[in-house]
């Protein structure tokens, strides 16, 4: 088995993507650095979202597509016949635009990665939902309410709580599928000061809409348009001085 | 015009008061004609001098039990193969929609021949318990399928997702998170399907026989349930009793419907409830 050890870089190379015969990514080449934020960022239907969902595969899922290319994560490559996708998906961790909490307890979210992975003793569990929601910066506000409904936390909350659901898995990538884009100015912020925490530990790529989020906290930025990737570089460097036409373009908020 | 919206107004109050008073003269008539018959030898006796209910009141629990043990795993088993294994979509998925429909739509007394032809001619058991309570399984199944599969279908994908990118695998996936999410609305049809067991009359004329005094010795004994005495007390000479026979029927069946919806609510708090 391919153990996910050592440096998390991603890489891709020479990524295609179809559905069916639309073909959603063009020839992409990409090599992500470990421990920084990377944000994806480009008009709808650029294909940031569904490039993204390549890295814990949830691509797999969809029907009808095909992908080409190389996908290195530590240098495993992850659509290898040995990688077991399991495994993959519990190392490459993913947060959703719209918080999904399963309709359970607080403590159940948190427990059910590690559960999933053989881990049923009392207090190991505790130990990991506890820190799980400190890494999430929610355990102040949850902890005397762990056996109650998540259901019943605001969008702000849930959508921690998925992160912290996701860390209960201890990750070494996360990916975030436009995590903000529900929720207030407030929560936001609350995550984008999470992620400046977490990538200490944890390579992160985000995927977003808003272009102040990325100038906020991310490291490197990529721009796509139309399934190609444009533009990659210091986050600095694309909002300055792009080098491509297009990215200007976008960025000035001329279309897209 | 808006003298004919007045019109169609009462048009309509006068449709639901036609309804409403049909549903009461039948409750009402089965009432007075048949509480005062209902005694402890109706409900208890052992069925000799008077005539009692309770071979068949067994008749009815042995015919449920075996109609649910049989066509509930089948049935949900089925729906989670549809939903989750190939989609919903597809020929395959297309054939067996339009079966189950059909299927549903059956009158009852075409599975009671089919049950005849089966397990009383071809298999030789003569009138039996069993022979009807798996032609009662096969009657209720298209209906357990249909409503298990629009509960898989009303779990939102976002949490099948969510469970998958956690490292789930596909059956966890299925047992821990989708099912519990709508196991609510999966029992309530359950104990629906159970109502139409326990009303069913056609089925089993052809299948346990008409044994009315005497509780099954087997399941391959020949029997009565509760509809079928009803039919049968009112055919030979007994109009009281089938009365009360209905009480007990109605009462049954008031008891099942509101068992769903109380179990229903239930599940549906303690997956979704406590919120504060």
């Amino acid at each position: 088995m391919n153990e996910f050890i050592g440096n998390m870089d991603i890489i891709a190379k020479n990524c295609n993507l179809f559905y069916g015969d639309f073909q959603a990514l063009k020839n992409i080449n990409i090599e992500i650095p470990e421990k920084q934020v990377t944000a994806f960022i480009g008009p709808s239907g650029c294909g940031k979202s569904t490039f993204l969902k390549i890295f814990n595969r949830m691509n797999d899922l969809v029907e009808g597509c095909r992908i080409e290319g190389d996908f290195r994560i530590g240098g495993v490559d992850i659509y290898d016949k040995e990688t077991d996708v399991n495994l993959l998906r519990k190392n490459v961790g993913m947060v959703f635009q719209k918080p999904n909490p399963f309709p359970m307890s607080i403590y159940d979210n948190i427990a059910f990665a590690p559960r999933t992975f053989g881990i049923t003793k009392k207090s190991e569990l505790d130990e990991i939902v506890e820190q799980s929601l400190r890494r999430a910066s929610i355990w102040d506000e949850v902890k005397d309410r762990l056996r109650k409904n998540a259901l019943g936390m605001s969008g702000g909350q849930q959508q921690r709580l998925c992160i912290a659901r996701s860390l209960a898995a201890s990750p070494k990538v996360l990916l975030m599928d436009e995590p903000t884009s529900a929720l207030d100015p407030i929560s936001t912020g609350k995550i984008e000061e999470l992620m400046e925490e977490l990538k200490k530990d944890i390579t992160i790529v985000i995927v977003t809409h808003n272009m102040q989020q990325a100038t906020r906290i991310a490291d490197k930025t990529a721009f796509f348009l139309l399934g190609e990737l444009v533009e990659y570089g210091n986050t600095d460097d694309i909002f300055t001085s792009p080098r491509d036409e297009r990215t200007e373009r976008y960025i000035t908020g001329r279309f897209g | 015009m808006k003298r004919l919206y007045s019109i169609l107004k009462y048009i309509c109050i006068i449709a639901l008061v036609i309804s409403l008073i049909s549903l009461l003269a039948v409750v009402a008539y089965v009432l007075i004609n048949g509480v005062d018959k209902l005694s402890f030898d109706l409900l208890f006796g052992d069925y000799t001098d008077s005539p009692s209910i309770f071979p068949a009141f067994i008749g009815t629990l042995q015919l449920v039990g075996i109609a649910s043990i049989i066509a509930v795993p089948i049935g949900i088993a089925s729906a989670i193969f549809l939903v989750e294994y190939t989609g919903n979509k597809g020929r395959f998925v297309k054939i067996v929609q339009v079966a189950t429909e059909t299927l549903a739509g059956i009158p009852s007394i075409v599975y009671g021949l089919f049950g005849y032809l089966i397990f009383v001619v071809a298999f030789g058991w003569g009138y039996s318990i069993l022979g009807g309570g798996i032609t009662l399984a096969i009657m209720i199944l298209p209906t357990i399928v249909r409503s298990t599969q629009e509960s898989l279908l009303s779990v939102q994908n976002g949490l099948r997702e969510g469970s998958y990118a956690l490292g789930a695998s596909k059956v966890r996936t299925i047992f821990k998170i989708v099912l519990p999410s709508c196991a609510g609305g999966i029992v309530t049809s359950i104990i629906l399907a159970i109502g139409r067991v326990v009303s069913e009359s056609a089925v089993l004329i052809l299948t346990i026989g008409m044994v009315v005094n005497k509780v099954p010795e087997s399941l391959m004994s020949p029997g009565a349930s509760l509809a079928l005495d009803i039919y049968y007390f009112a055919s030979h000479g007994y109009p009281a009793e089938a009365s009360a026979t209905a009480v007990v029927l109605l009462v049954f069946v008031i008891f099942l419907n509101l068992l769903a919806s109380f179990v229903g609510k239930m599940i549906k708090k303690s997956t979704y409830g406590d919120t504060k």
